[in-house]
């Protein structure tokens, strides 16, 4: 390697971290952007009428999105339900009984990959099953693609949380001859706040999900009333509203995004504060 | 987990395994069904394209001609400048992140990239349609215009939407998952390795560079992987702001489509069977794509138990 001089040395490492201050500084700023964006368009159609009215046709003004909230929070539901049990179960699998072998390396494998595949291919893949076979666009056909884009990440952080109670708290409680499922709830209640933070965070990944029910739930101008047919919700509302030529559809789409993102966001920031307070317990016992 | 308490074996323990077990089963199984459903739906297109499928540019509804290299293209176009940006980027906030900023400005800036993440891609579609697009349009592409002519890359009118932006807004959007990873590299780096380098009068870009980017290459591209393969299957954000044409075109500044794209945007008015199955099939080759992405950037990552993938 040629040497070089301490001059220039120091010249580069000053030049790379005025370059990282840089990233850094452009990186928070865009998030802030963004954030002001959304918060300063959205904000201005958001009323009491948002959340307890009907769309309105383009033009006409007033009207509000209650049904897109309510299919929204009624799909997102469906789709815990779905994913929960058997995303806590493969937990279960992969931490409990699992070991090394072969199959639960399989199994992981399968979890990661699954946590890869892009979310408009899950939204296809339902299409192609449930929407085909059920014969027509359907709530319960956009709470399938949401679950399986739950599944795997339920099922990681089940393991990893799992993983985290210690080996004494199972022992103990099977030496006092409890049978192993019984131990089970026992170590599920120790590791609730990290279940918990997981199935969160699930909830927040298919929260804004669009292109998986564009292909499942679709959208529709009515309230959901029936689970069996096209469901409206917020994130294709959003999609063809700001496609939509008209200026008073596209600020409805800006308070639907306004109300996703704060939706999604305190998400986020409940299942931190829930992983954080849980660790901090378990850091001073 | 000893063997004497897998022989309790009560029915509640025997049902509890069992349940775990077809669970954790379900994983592989709907893992193998993804391929298999795709490719079922994909049937009618794979017996009348072939292969050629994949290299005809054509893709014509009307006439019922269908070929995916209009939405490859794109696809790898839109990922490769996406990565052009998140890389060094990724690299650089790590590096801040790790190595320069204070543990005061560290934890809240660590916050805004984690919450980064968690925004939905349509919000950043969005904010790319309706925000970044007319400053592309107005500012940032009659300068690249003007100041790099000769590239072909830069040319055509200056419409805000296009290959450009679509790549900008995809190195947004993976940024936060590979800098968390990379960020992790820093602190799986064994500190006798960093303080041998530091004793020597090794500066901290040095350290960074020769010692933890080194010692953890295969984790970082792994890291690396992992965007790509996120960028690749990105869809609404890159909907709002690629333009939606199937033309190819080198210049960064024209509409264009991914894969991605034109499944979204196509798939409400595909009516005929063929079209339907020309569709599936062009799922069906993003998730290989991705599959295959992810599998290299699991084998990278995996020997450093680096990088969950977004379950943070």
């Amino acid at each position: 390697m040629r040497p070089r001089s301490r001059a220039a040395r120091k010249a580069a490492d000053a030049a790379a971290s005025a370059l990282a201050f840089l990233a850094a500084a452009a990186g928070t700023a865009v998030l802030f952007w963004i954030m002001a964006e959304v918060f300063a368009r959205g904000a201005s159609v958001l009323g009491p009428a948002f959340f307890t009215r009907l769309p309105a046709p383009p033009g006409v003004g007033g009207g509000g999105l209650a049904n897109a909230v309510l299919g929204t929070v009624i799909i997102t539901l469906l789709a815990t339900l779905m994913a929960v049990p058997p995303g806590v179960l493969a937990g279960v699998y992969l931490a409990e009984f699992a070991g090394n072998g072969r199959f639960a390396s399989a199994v992981r494998f399968g979890v990661n990959m699954l946590m890869g595949v892009p979310s408009i291919i899950m939204g296809l893949f339902v299409w192609g099953t449930v929407v085909i076979a059920t014969g027509g666009f359907s709530a319960w056909a956009g709470a399938v693609s949401l679950a399986l884009i739950m599944l795997p990440v339920v099922a990681r952080t089940a393991e990893d949380m799992l993983r985290l109670v210690p080996d004494s708290l199972r022992e103990s409680v099977l030496a006092m001859g409890a049978p192993y499922w019984r131990a089970m709830l026992v170590i599920f209640l120790a590791a609730r706040n990290g279940l918990v933070t997981g199935v969160l965070l699930a909830v927040a990944r298919v929260g804004g999900e669009t292109a998986p029910l564009l292909f499942t739930a679709l959208n529709s101008p009515y309230w959901p009333t029936d689970l069996t047919k096209p469901t409206a919700n917020l994130p294709v509302t959003i999609y063809n509203y700001a496609m939509s030529p008209y200026r008073d559809w596209q600020a409805m789409a800006w308070g639907a995004s306004l109300v996703i993102t704060a939706g999604v966001l305190a998400l986020s920031l409940v299942s931190r504060f829930a992983l954080k307070t849980g660790t901090e317990r378990k850091a001073k016992r | 987990m000893t063997d004497e308490r897998r022989r309790t074996g009560t029915a509640g323990d025997k049902l509890l395994r069992a349940a775990a077990a077809a669970a954790a089963a379900l994983v592989l199984f709907l893992m193998a069904a993804l391929f298999v459903g795709l490719g079922w739906h994909s049937a009618l297109s794979l017996s009348k394209f072939g292969v050629g499928f994949l290299w005809s540019s054509e893709w014509n509804p009307v006439a019922g001609r269908y070929g995916a290299l209009s939405s490859i293209y794109g696809t790898l176009v839109t990922t490769a400048v996406a990565m052009l940006v998140a890389i060094p980027a990724s690299v650089l906030l790590a590096f801040f992140l790790a190595e320069i900023a204070p543990p005061a400005i560290a934890k809240p800036v660590g916050y805004a990239v984690e919450l980064f993440a968690a925004v939905p891609s349509i919000i950043f579609g969005m904010w790319g349609l309706f925000v970044l697009a007319p400053i592309m349009s107005e500012h940032v592409q009659p300068f690249l215009g003007e100041a790099a002519s000769f590239l072909p890359f830069f040319s055509g009118p200056p419409m805000g939407i296009g290959m450009l932006t679509a790549g900008l807004i995809l190195s947004l959007m993976i940024l936060p998952y590979m800098t968390s990873v990379i960020r992790d590299m820093f602190e799986m780096t064994p500190r006798s390795l960093k303080e041998a380098a530091y004793g020597m009068g090794a500066t901290r870009w040095e350290v960074t560079r020769k010692v933890v980017l080194r010692h953890g290459a295969k984790a970082v591209a792994g890291a690396f992987f992992l965007g790509l393969g996120r960028a690749m299957g990105e869809t609404m954000a890159v909907t709002f702001v690629v333009g939606n044409s199937h033309r190819i075109s080198a210049s960064l500044f024209e509409p264009a489509n991914t894969i991605a794209s034109t499944l979204a945007n196509e798939f409400a008015e595909a009516s005929d069977p063929l079209y339907l199955s020309a569709l599936a099939e062009l799922g069906l080759v993003l998730l290989v794509m991705t599959f295959g992405i992810n599998l290299l950037a699991r084998r990278m990552l995996d020997r450093f138990g680096a990088g969950s993938g977004g379950a943070r």
